[in-house]
């Protein structure tokens, strides 16, 4: 009888076994790319060590704002979980840097699954740093840089660096490199301003004394398209980022809402000049080209999906504001949102699978995700004034909008699955209206 | 006294000779005058018989002005009707429903009134903004705007302005007059404007 039991339990453990959860080929994920929010990596990034041999106080104060810099950058991501530096077990000033010094036991004590560590010097006005990523558990290093820059420079270097993390961690060089542009009141009229991904260095794009509205970014990141007010009519300016050169699709009516096609130098916006307000299709110097909506009830907001076959618009020929998807070559448009009587502000994920977008229902926007198919939207947002204007980060990860939950609209940020929600920044006036550059 | 005597003389003297002269100056003085009253009588005889019988040139017609208050002038008081007028069809905005450019039987008495003030003063040029309340979407606002815009110039022109009178720009949600959140801003706010150009 033992015997039958010994085989049958045998038998069981490797069925068992058979059909439990599968590891990828490549070994052990460290983030789950289906679902990268759900569970934080923790990460400890300790300060970082200068290798001077008597350290002043500018290595200390380097020191902290290097290791600050870099931690707040992975932190923006929502991939990882800080730890605190006070529960470090190490004693800042003599912790290891390379792997066959670091005890990774006192790391993994304290929770962490992966380590940064930093080691510099600065040398009349030259910052040089060796940066590590290692896996604790492993006890093994999984990357190893060494940057050469100005020490003004230091934002660079960590932006790199934690692209090369992210880039490791996921296949995807993150946001690092991108910019959030915007529309701000606070000189007295709406103007369009820009700054880095986590809200860093806010800079003035126009100075038109007019109402400015609706940036957009070219796919190449070098021309903003926007509405202003300038000569006293909504027209439609396309500006280039560097040099400022400027051209105006001036027609009477409105030209509103630019819309770029990924990849080319094209865009789409609503001109009602012909008499309907319909979106056109434009070269990015604001030649028409074709018109893309056709007796639609006042078509706007147009958004491409990234291979740029299709656009997502809003119309309200069902009788309230509801999206639809366009595809070009046909010409043919499907409803896409079916719950709720106010669905505008579409903007489709460079992942080409979801479309966030603004709806509102009982006098207060929130953001909604929906996928293609139109099923079962999922609110983001809750209770928390109106929240609107949905922008995703160029690796899909992120999404920018406006929030008045604090009182005035300011610009927040959250991840895709609609958690780590929080505010930017904050400039006098009020802030809308965001657009995450590719 | 003998002294005395003479002085007694020489006063009767002075007296008489006052006397004297007094009453012959007069006398002289009752003649000049009548002769000088006759003389004048001679004369206007003569000057009225002269001016009677010549024909009369028709003397020139005086304009006697009927005393006037001191204020507008008939052209003053029609420039001050018209600009009251205008000011009226500024101060009048046509209002909408939540989500919709339809004109409601109040707006179209106000469009009805303002043709008739464009139907007065031919020369005068209007820009219809288009406006909307704070909620939903800029984009869309600004499109709702414009329809609101259009409608009021659609209707108007089916009263019989002409067209090229009629100029439209939509403001969207970023101009409105009332900064509130609650529906008696936002009523205010569903507007189209008139602008007398």
């Amino acid at each position: 009888m033992t015997y039958f039991r010994i085989i049958f339990i045998a038998f069981i453990t490797f069925i068992i076994s058979l059909t439990g959860p599968a590891e990828s080929l490549a070994g052990y994920d460290y983030i789950d790319i289906n679902s990268p929010f759900l569970r934080k990596i923790p990460i400890a990034v300790p300060l970082f060590k200068s290798k001077a041999e008597s350290i002043n106080s500018s290595d200390m104060q380097m020191s902290l704002k290097a290791s600050d810099v870099l931690s707040g950058m992975l932190d923006f991501t929502g991939y990882f979980k800080m730890l605190d530096r006070q529960s470090f077990l190490e004693d800042p000033s003599k912790v290891e840097t390379t792997a066959t010094n670091i005890d990774f036991h006192n790391w993994t004590a304290v929770g962490a699954e992966l380590l940064v560590t930093g080691e510099f010097q600065i040398r009349g006005g030259v910052f040089e740093i060796e940066l590590r990523l290692f896996d604790t558990i492993k006890s093994s290093q999984l990357i190893g840089k060494k940057y050469t820059t100005g020490v003004n420079d230091l934002r660079d270097v960590m932006r790199r660096f934690s692209g090369e993390i992210v880039f490791y961690l996921t296949g995807n060089r993150g946001v690092f490199d991108s910019r959030i542009a915007f529309v701000s009141n606070g000189t007295g009229n709406k103007e369009i301003y820009t700054c880095e991904f986590d809200g860093v260095n806010i800079r003035p794009f126009t100075r038109n004394n007019a109402i400015t509205l609706f940036p957009a970014w070219s796919s190449d990141g070098q021309w903003i398209a926007y509405t202003s007010y300038l000569k006293k009519n909504p027209d439609l300016y396309v500006q280039n980022v560097k040099d400022g050169s400027i051209s105006v699709v001036a027609n009477k009516g409105i030209n509103i809402a630019p819309a770029w096609v990924p990849g080319k130098f094209e865009l789409a916006a609503t001109l009602s000049y012909s008499g309907d307000q319909d979106i056109y299709l434009l070269t990015g110097n604001g030649k028409v080209i074709k018109k893309l909506t056709n007796e639609w009830e006042s078509a706007v907001s147009p958004s491409w999906s990234p291979d740029g076959k299709k656009m997502a618009f809003v119309s309200s020929k069902a009788g309230t504001p509801q999206i639809y998807v366009l595809d070009i070559d046909s010409g043919h448009a499907e409803r896409l949102t079916f719950n709720g009587k106010y669905n505008t502000q579409p903007n489709w994920s460079p992942k080409g699978d979801k479309i966030a977008y603004s709806g509102m229902n009982g006098g207060k926007h929130n953001i909604y995700l929906i996928g293609l198919d139109g099923k079962d939207p999922v609110q983001l947002t809750h209770n928390g004034g109106d929240n609107e204007s949905p922008s995703w980060s160029p690796d899909g990860s992120l999404i920018a909008f406006s929030s008045t939950r604090e009182g005035p609209s300011r610009i927040y940020v959250m991840t895709s699955y609609g958690t780590d929600q929080r505010r930017l920044f904050a400039i006098s006036g009020e802030q809308a209206n965001p657009k995450w550059s590719p | 006294m003998k002294k005395k005597m003479w002085i007694v003389l020489a006063l009767l003297c002075v007296i008489s000779v006052f006397l004297f002269t007094a009453s012959c100056s007069k006398q002289s003085v009752k003649a000049d005058l009548q002769d000088v009253k006759d003389a004048a009588a001679k004369q206007e005889s003569a000057s009225v018989a002269a001016a009677a019988p010549a024909p009369a040139p028709a003397p020139a017609p005086v304009v006697m002005k009927t005393p006037v208050p001191v204020g507008p002038s008939a052209e003053e008081i029609a420039a001050k009707e018209k600009s009251l007028a205008l000011k009226a069809m500024a101060n009048e905005d046509v209002y909408f429903d939540y989500d919709s450019a339809v004109l409601s039987a109040a707006a179209q008495g106000v469009l009805k009134n303002k043709s008739i003030i464009l139907g007065k003063y031919s020369g005068v040029s209007v820009k219809i903004e288009g406006h909307c309340d704070e909620r939903g979407t800029n984009e869309y606002n600004l499109a709702l705007g414009e329809r609101r815009a259009e409608s009021a110039k659609s209707f108007l022109v089916k009263l019989g302005v002409n067209p090229s009178r009629l100029k439209t720009i939509s403001y969207g949600e970023e101009k409105p007059v009332d900064a509130g959140h609650d529906e008696s801003a936002w009523s205010k706010n569903r507007r189209a404007h008139f602008v007398a150009e």
